[in-house]
């Protein structure tokens, strides 16, 4: 059987500095903000090629995204960069108070999601920033599954009038999508069909759902459709009940910790529109810790193989 | 000392205050909550921006080239409201839905429903940092406006407002000033040990000096002394200036001054009645 994965991996932060370089190109009222980790994030490659539209912020997320929304009042659209644990735990407050309630037009870049982070360990890991976020109103919140994603995803939030996060991650990860890919707010992606049980998963989490259902299909002959949810807020709950229609059991895969994610989300959807079995592929709330990209996948139980695990066991519920 | 300020203006400044001041205790009378004794402290200031400093208009409240202000302690929302009323922004009428439902006067300014305001404000520390970006925009655009912001003394326990202090150094903001309303009396504050509590005497000057500010120290309730200040910050170029004005929490009501006990209490009709007698006699 032929993959729809590609042999070839790019890092969403390429697609990322890519596209913010040509936007604060092409739009005078798009600036860069940056919470001193430019190099890690790559908002760097502004500040290294069109430095006008750089904002050094310093070490300080709470006065920076305070100042995104002073900035935006004024007509100019801030791009705000740090890691996604600080972005959403260290400055929340800042960003409920002054952009989401007065939905000011801000874009948060929360780089370094999830469990791989590049050996940084718990501290700059981030398993709750889709939980945190979400929860607030009017935000938008997107978590793409590669570098294309990423560059069509942000197309769109410069487009957007309002607050968007949108969740990267650091390393690299095959290619999903092409240049004829068009993002589509609150709506989902089928990557692949299938009768059995449908995988719903988002950002990172994606490739390695489609490595797992091609797996089943071809080692058990299960036939498992993966929807991808680049869009968790606002999401479509009309294909997530329709999945539920079509197969009847639903698993829910995202490098998140399992509470208040993805997983969440779907599961308040699936309980209130169409209960079917559903089991939650993310990290089981416990803490974590720095170590090998495939070692970490393992003990934090979301590798392919997990979700190989987890539609058995959600065929067992049916 | 010098002044800039004719007689006839500083009466107008003297009289507003005492007339939103009057309002400020009768609008937390019949809301039945809010907060006295920080909004009366601050009155003063909140009039001579709005009657005397800020190029606003309450025709055009959203015009593009305005003056900004950040109430960045938004507790007093109900001070600056009295001193917007006043100016003309809305009905005064309207201070009496202060905090009720569907009112544009929430218990802390919010951009999106009331004109005349720049900025959300009420969890302690962000105004100062929305006022930098304020400022920060007009320089990248070459905007003329200027950016206003008034911070409270206990609000500055807040790391988030040196965080600020720090980036408007660092971008040279002189089109930035911000105004300490130094009340010296805090929700609660600290055992002073003489049966009041307090805020620990700090530094202000030393420390707002020391992240590259121009300090000006002022009573913050003399127009004449915040004019002159204001205009000082006008002249000054390449750092941003905070005027540390010197104020009695309470100030104008005899029994409300610097006590703890009027923070966020509601007078009584009585209290009320005494109040507005004591404003009107200038007390």
């Amino acid at each position: 059987m032929k993959t729809i994965l590609s042999a070839e991996k790019q890092t969403m932060r390429d697609g990322l500095s890519k596209t913010m370089l040509r936007l604060s190109q092409e739009d005078e009222n798009v600036y860069v903000l940056d919470g001193d980790l430019g190099t890690s994030t790559k908002a760097d490659v502004v500040a290294d090629n069109n430095p006008e539209k750089f904002l050094q912020m310093g070490i300080a997320e709470q006065n920076m995204m305070s100042a995104a929304a002073g900035l935006a009042t004024t007509g100019i659209q801030p791009w705000t960069f740090s890691f996604a644990a600080f972005l959403s735990k260290r400055s929340i407050d800042q960003i409920q108070v002054q952009i989401a309630q007065p939905k000011l037009d801000v874009k948060m870049i929360g780089g370094y999601s999830g469990l791989l982070t590049g050996l940084t360990g718990k501290t700059h890991q981030s398993l709750e920033d889709i939980a945190i976020f979400r929860t607030l109103a009017n935000m938008v919140v997107l978590a793409p599954g590669d570098s294309k994603e990423v560059e069509k995803v942000m197309e769109f939030a410069h487009q957007y009038d309002g607050p968007v996060y949108i969740r990267v991650a650091r390393d690299a990860y095959p290619i999903l999508f092409d240049d004829d890919y068009t993002f589509e707010l609150g709506k989902a992606i089928t990557l692949k069909e299938g009768t059995d049980a449908t995988i719903i998963s988002t950002g990172t989490q994606t490739s390695r759902s489609v490595e797992a259902a091609e797996k089943l299909e071809e080692e058990e002959g299960i036939s498992v459709e993966v929807l991808h949810m680049p869009s968790i807020k606002p999401l479509d709950t009309e294909a997530i009940v329709k999945a539920a229609e079509k197969t009847g059991a639903i698993v829910t895969a995202e490098e998140h910790s399992i509470i208040g994610g993805l997983g969440s989300a779907v599961a308040e959807t699936l309980v209130e529109e169409k209960p079917v079995p559903v089991v939650r592929v993310g990290v089981k709330d416990r803490n974590s810790e720095s170590g090998p990209n495939e070692a970490m996948l393992d003990k934090y139980e979301i590798s392919p193989n997990h979700v190989v695990d987890a539609v058995k066991q959600v065929l067992k519920k049916k | 000392m010098s002044t800039l300020l004719q007689e006839e203006q500083k009466n107008l400044l003297i009289n507003k205050s005492k007339e939103a001041r009057k309002q400020l205790i009768k609008a937390v009378n019949h809301a039945g909550a809010g907060h006295i004794g920080g909004p009366m402290s601050a009155m003063d200031l909140f009039i001579n921006l709005y009657f005397n400093e800020l190029n606003v208009s309450t025709e055009d409240p959203d015009n593009d080239n305005r003056d900004r202000f950040v109430l960045s302690k938004g507790h007093s929302a109900i001070g600056l409201y009295a001193a917007l009323a006043v100016r003309g922004f809305f009905p005064i009428e309207e201070l009496k839905t202060f905090d009720s439902l569907d009112s544009r006067l929430q218990a802390h300014p919010d951009m999106t429903i009331l004109p005349g305001l720049d900025m959300s404000t009420g969890s302690l520390g962000q105004g100062i940092s929305a006022a930098v970006g304020m400022a920060l925009g007009a320089k990248l655009q070459n905007k003329e406006f200027r950016t206003y912001c008034i911070v409270g003394d206990g609000e500055s326990q807040e790391g988030q407002v040196w965080e600020a202090a720090d980036v408007a150094s660092k971008y040279k903001l002189d089109n930035l000033v911000a105004i300490l309303d130094n009340n010296k009396i805090q929700q609660f504050g600290w055992n002073a040990g003489n049966g009041k509590r307090e805020i620990p005497a700090v530094n202000a000057h030393g420390r707002w000096e020391a992240f590259g500010w121009h300090v000006i120290d002022i009573d913050g309730h003399n127009h004449e002394e915040i004019t002159n200040a204001l205009h000082e910050a006008k002249q000054v170029s390449g750092k941003p200036t905070i005027i540390i004005a010197n104020t009695v929490k309470g100030k104008g009501v005899s029994f409300m001054e610097d006590t703890i006990k009027w923070h966020s209490r509601v007078p009584t009709d009585e209290e009320l009645e005494l109040g507005l007698k004591e404003l009107e006699a200038g007390v």
